[in-house]
């Protein structure tokens, strides 16, 4: 497959899962709303606000919080020469502006991009990428860091991660008020059977959600591959860069589940196994590093 | 009554179509000077670079003088260059008489091992990457604006208004590859 079938491919993967996940929060709110009766609607505004409040403000801060929570320090020109160099051609190549450099003094070697918009964008590697790449290897990875950045994927996934929480905090407030229904059930007019399937749902949705949400950021890891051999016109950069990260599977010290999505490689030892089964994939904010590295050697 | 209706609607819809075009062609334009401003800007650093790195090798190779006359030379040739054209076939030839300069420095160790000439090295050899990449979003936008021109029904109006081919920045075959002195650690 070429790079310009891949880069669409990925992106229509991603918009149908997307317009999946907008019917299924519809579907979810309209059964739970049935099941409710009246009091549906300001549950769902209830929600909605919840969950928007909180992804927001991790949108709008997520460089601050982040190179805080990995210690992160400016990238030093002289010191950092590939590393300050190769972020500056990259962001040459693609036309943006250069987004601020850092540096997390780890072992483990990785990579991740942040910021909410171009302006605000970072990139981030620990000194183990540093030691580890050459430099045609670090300009994949810094490539397909700067890919993320040019797709507003932060943007995306925080509007996936909108759409969580509403999810969540939705069926947590329905199953919660059927204890209270319990006490006065005779003036709630939800009708019996679209309370069950709100009970059902209520159980498997979160899981659902999580499960979609996990796609989406997969698939764009497959389009931020496919971009960087594209920005680089050297996929064979990236794909021996990844080969390096499959073969050190040493762990970040700060990793955590919370950041986990933007990194190049997942920073959790479980999901870089060279062969993870599929049930730890469908668990996985990345694809497995081999099927990355083997799609990358088609372009 | 009605047809006159229907035809002064034509009219507006063709105007309308036409000062779309027109104004999407002027962006597409304008993208390519800041592109190829950005080309320049890289230009300029190399040469920039290169009077520092010549003094450090005749430090160590007095004698190698036709191979820093042909830097120099190809050096004021770019600095005069105007034009795509002009300015692609001076960066070709400094590319060229860099790389005999540092084919010739292989054979002084000492000056290999100097620090001053190493880091002269390193900047000259990320210069050439940026070279590249300024280029390639160059080209990039080249290509967009001819597609612009070229697909129907803009090929008909776009010669009209003045809209002409844009050249891409093309390098020698030779060139394609960077400047192959072992610029790696």
């Amino acid at each position: 497959m070429t790079v310009y079938s891949q880069i669409s491919q990925n992106k229509r993967k991603t918009n149908i899962i997307v317009l999946l996940f907008f019917i299924f929060v519809s579907f979810l709110v309209y059964v739970i709303g049935r099941g409710m009766g009246y009091s549906g609607t300001s549950l769902f505004v209830f929600a909605f606000l919840l969950s928007f409040a909180s992804s927001f403000f991790s949108y709008f801060y997520s460089d601050k919080i982040v190179l805080a929570m990995h210690k992160a320090v400016p990238a030093d020109r002289k010191l950092h020469f590939d590393l300050y160099t190769v972020v500056e051609n990259l962001s040459l190549a693609s036309g943006i502006a250069k987004p601020r450099v850092y540096v997390i003094n780890d072992l483990s070697p990785n990579a991740f991009a942040t910021g909410r918009d171009y302006k605000h964008a970072v990139v981030v590697a620990t000194t183990g990428l540093l030691q580890i790449m050459d430099r045609r290897e670090l300009e994949g990875v810094i490539a397909h860091e700067l890919s993320h950045i040019k797709n507003y994927d932060m943007l995306l996934m925080t509007i996936v991660s909108v759409m969580v929480g509403l999810v969540v905090y939705l069926t947590d407030f329905f199953m919660r008020s059927l204890w209270h229904r319990g006490s006065n059930r005779n003036n709630r007019q939800g009708s019996g059977i679209f309370l069950l399937i709100s009970i059902i749902l209520s159980l498997l949705s979160p899981l659902v959600a999580t499960l979609l949400q996990l796609a989406i950021s997969r698939k764009r890891e497959f389009l931020a591959d496919a971009s960087a051999a594209y920005l680089t016109r050297y996929p064979e950069g990236l794909a021996r860069a990844l080969e390096k990260l499959r073969d050190t599977p040493v762990q970040l010290r700060t990793a955590s589940n919370a950041s986990a999505h933007l990194f190049i490689a997942s920073p959790l030892k479980a999901d870089s196994q060279s062969k993870p089964n599929w049930l730890v994939n469908l668990f996985s904010t990345h694809p497995p590093l081999t099927e990355r590295v083997a799609k990358l050697r088609q372009m | 009554m009605q047809s006159s209706y229907i035809i002064i609607l034509l009219a507006v819809l063709v105007g309308l179509y036409l000062l779309g075009m027109y104004n999407r062609l002027v962006v597409l334009l304008n993208r390519i000077k800041e592109a190829w401003s950005g080309i320049e800007v890289q230009l300029k650093r190399r040469t920039d670079l290169i009077p520092n790195l010549v003094s450090t090798v005749k430090g160590y190779a007095k004698h190698e003088k036709s191979v820093f006359e042909n830097v120099t030379k190809a050096r004021s040739a770019l600095m005069g260059a105007q034009g795509v054209k002009d300015t692609q076939a001076a960066e070709n030839m400094l590319s060229g008489a860099l790389k005999s300069l540092f084919a010739v420095a292989e054979a002084y160790p000492e000056l290999k091992a100097n620090t001053n000439f190493q880091d002269l090295q390193k900047e000259l050899s990320d210069t050439e990457d940026k070279i590249a990449y300024a280029r390639q979003f160059y080209n990039s936008n080249v290509l967009s604006y001819n597609n612009s021109t070229k697909i129907f029904p803009n090929n008909l109006f776009a010669s009209l208004f003045g809209f002409k081919e844009q050249e891409f920045f093309d390098v020698d075959e030779k060139e394609t590859q960077p400047v192959k002195v072992d610029f790696e650690k």
